[in-house]
């Protein structure tokens, strides 16, 4: 079981020490980690999948319950607490999806009789991301961006099914994002967003803030953002419906902004 | 003395892997002897002689398979790195022959694969992967956590045994299991002997005639329409 994740700091690009030397967290946390460009988000969540032990460039130290990571959990996938969702928009694997499934499923789930039914949910929870549906056959270098994204996505709540989630950056990503969120929050796990979109953000429990590859602050969302949290939500809608609507070759009216008038 | 032979298609990684691991020896007061064995080119031995100041020497195999090549040297290598008064010899050798394979009984085989490739590659590369005692998988920073775990559960399909260490070779993350194997194996025994069994290789053109045609060809032979078979005198 898993209780807790700690980050202990490390150094910056430059050396220095990292200003915020401890973060504990915990089951159930909803966390973002926000920071411009080149701040060093991809690597803090790389760090985090890879239980880096003071081995990686920026020397940080991940505990898992209050100590380093057993050793199994980087030699077999099926004990493996996290699921990675990376930026990575295209495959490189020149199978069909079905059989890297398939497989992913046989090395990630120790049981074999309980392979079967994660392959026939993580396509249809791929599918309501992703505007274009995939298919079992389909090649998973032919995938677009977003169906790559969205299987991503799914195959890791499905078929990894971990306690711990990490993605980056799945608002660029091209798929329903509002959908992914609902579908993500019904299930109880550490998540970690990284993430430049301020609904996800404030959805959050908490947000690490980075800068020259060092965290530098931890904000927790308060009364006053909860409240900016509703309002943020409703713009979002709305612009997505205005993305849906330009996507048809619809016009925009002012009758879509009128709570904002 | 100990002795580790890391083989790999090109460009996926060998001598990124080996570097850090060099560099891990090193620092743990090992004494480290370089060998690289390719076909025509190479320059790791004076990038290793250079970054490390060790004792480094190169052979261009040319007409040999590699793998045979290294079978022939070896002996005089391991004479050479033990009069260097080395603690290990690493061998870094290009594998290109892919029927054989170059570790040595006694020696920790190691073969380097880029989780880049294709999900078939690990059923391409024959005994080179499955007479590994290690199989290093790099440039995970380029692939998704998934396809990375897909190719790990390829390379078991043809090779349950060998023990697969995931590492981005550019920073050298995930290499201290790999250096830990290196110094947990043994001295290399008096007597050493080729892991596996060569390829067949008894016909006329393993040595030389360049005629096309089985008929002009004797020893194990074969047509289009037929199985290999004998063709004496
Ligand atoms: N992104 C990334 N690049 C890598 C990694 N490992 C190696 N490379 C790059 O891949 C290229 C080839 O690496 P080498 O270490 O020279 O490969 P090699 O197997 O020794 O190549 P040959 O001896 O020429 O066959 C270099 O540009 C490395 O920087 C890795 O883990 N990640
Ligand atoms: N603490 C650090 N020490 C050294 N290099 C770092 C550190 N953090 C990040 N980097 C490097 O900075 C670059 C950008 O980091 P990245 O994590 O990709 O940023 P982001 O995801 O925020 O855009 C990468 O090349 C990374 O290796
Ligand atoms: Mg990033
Ligand atoms: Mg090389
Ligand atoms: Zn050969
Ligand atoms: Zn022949």
């Amino acid at each position: 079981m898993i209780n807790t994740i700690t980050i202990l700091g490390g150094h910056g690009k430059n050396g220095t020490a990292e200003p915020v030397q401890r973060i504990d967290l915990r089951m159930g946390d909803v966390i973002s980690v926000v920071g411009p460009t080149g701040s060093g988000k991809t690597t803090l969540i790389n760090d985090i999948e890879l239980f880096a032990n003071a081995n990686t460039q920026t020397g940080r130290r991940i505990l898992i319950n209050g100590a380093p990571a057993p050793a199994e959990y980087h030699d077999d996938p099926a004990r493996n607490p996290i699921a990675l969702i990376t930026q990575h928009t295209t495959f490189l694997s020149d199978l069909p999806v079905g059989e890297f499934l398939h497989t992913h499923a046989r090395i990630r789930i120790s049981d074999a009789t309980q392979r079967q039914v994660p392959v026939g949910r993580t396509l249809d929870f791929a599918n309501q991301l992703t505007g274009e549906p995939i298919a079992l056959d389909s090649h998973m270098t032919e995938l677009s961006g977003g169906q790559t994204r969205a299987l991503l996505i799914a195959d890791a709540t499905i078929i990894c099914n971990t306690p711990i989630v990490l993605l980056d950056e799945v608002e660029n990503a091209g798929i329903h994002r509002t959908r992914a969120l609902e579908l993500l929050r019904q299930y109880r796990k550490i998540f970690i967003f990284v993430t430049h979109d301020p609904r996800i953000a404030l959805l959050s429990d908490y947000r690490i803030v980075m800068q020259g590859g060092t965290i530098t602050q931890v904000l927790h969302t308060d009364m006053a953002e909860q409240k900016v949290a509703g309002i943020v939500s409703k713009l979002d809608d709305t612009l997505s419906l205005l993305r849906d609507k330009i996507r048809r070759g619809e016009r925009l009216t002012m009758a879509e902004l009128e709570t904002f008038a | 003395m100990k002795l580790a032979i890391c083989a790999g298609p090109a460009t996926t990684g060998k001598t990124s892997v080996l570097r850090h691991a060099i560099r891990k020896l090193l620092e743990s007061g090992q004494r480290i002897a370089f060998l690289k064995i390719d076909v025509q080119y190479a320059e790791e031995d004076e990038q290793f002689a250079r970054e490390f100041g060790i004792p480094t020497r190169k052979v261009y195999s040319g007409e040999l398979c590699p793998d045979h090549c290294n079978v022939m040297v070896l002996g005089d290598a391991l004479r050479w790195a033990r009069t260097n008064e080395s603690d290990v010899l690493l061998v870094e050798t290009a594998g290109l022959c892919l029927r054989c394979s170059p570790y040595a009984d006694g020696g920790l085989g190691i073969i380097v694969l880029e989780a880049t490739s294709g999900m078939n590659l690990p059923l391409k590369v024959g005994p080179m992967l499955s007479l590994a005692d290690v199989a290093v998988v790099t440039k995970i920073d380029r692939v998704s956590q998934a396809e990375r775990e897909v190719f790990r559960a390829r390379i078991q399909d043809v090779a349950p045994s060998v023990r697969i260490r995931e590492v981005n070779a550019l920073y050298g993350i995930g290499i201290g299991p790999l250096v830990d194997h290196i110094r947990a194996i043994p001295d290399v025994p008096e007597h050493m002997r080729l892991r596996g069994n060569p390829p067949v290789g008894t016909c006329t053109i393993c040595v030389g005639k360049k005629e096309i045609g089985w008929q002009s060809h004797f020893g194990v032979v074969r047509a289009l329409d037929n199985q290999v078979f004998y063709r004496g005198e």
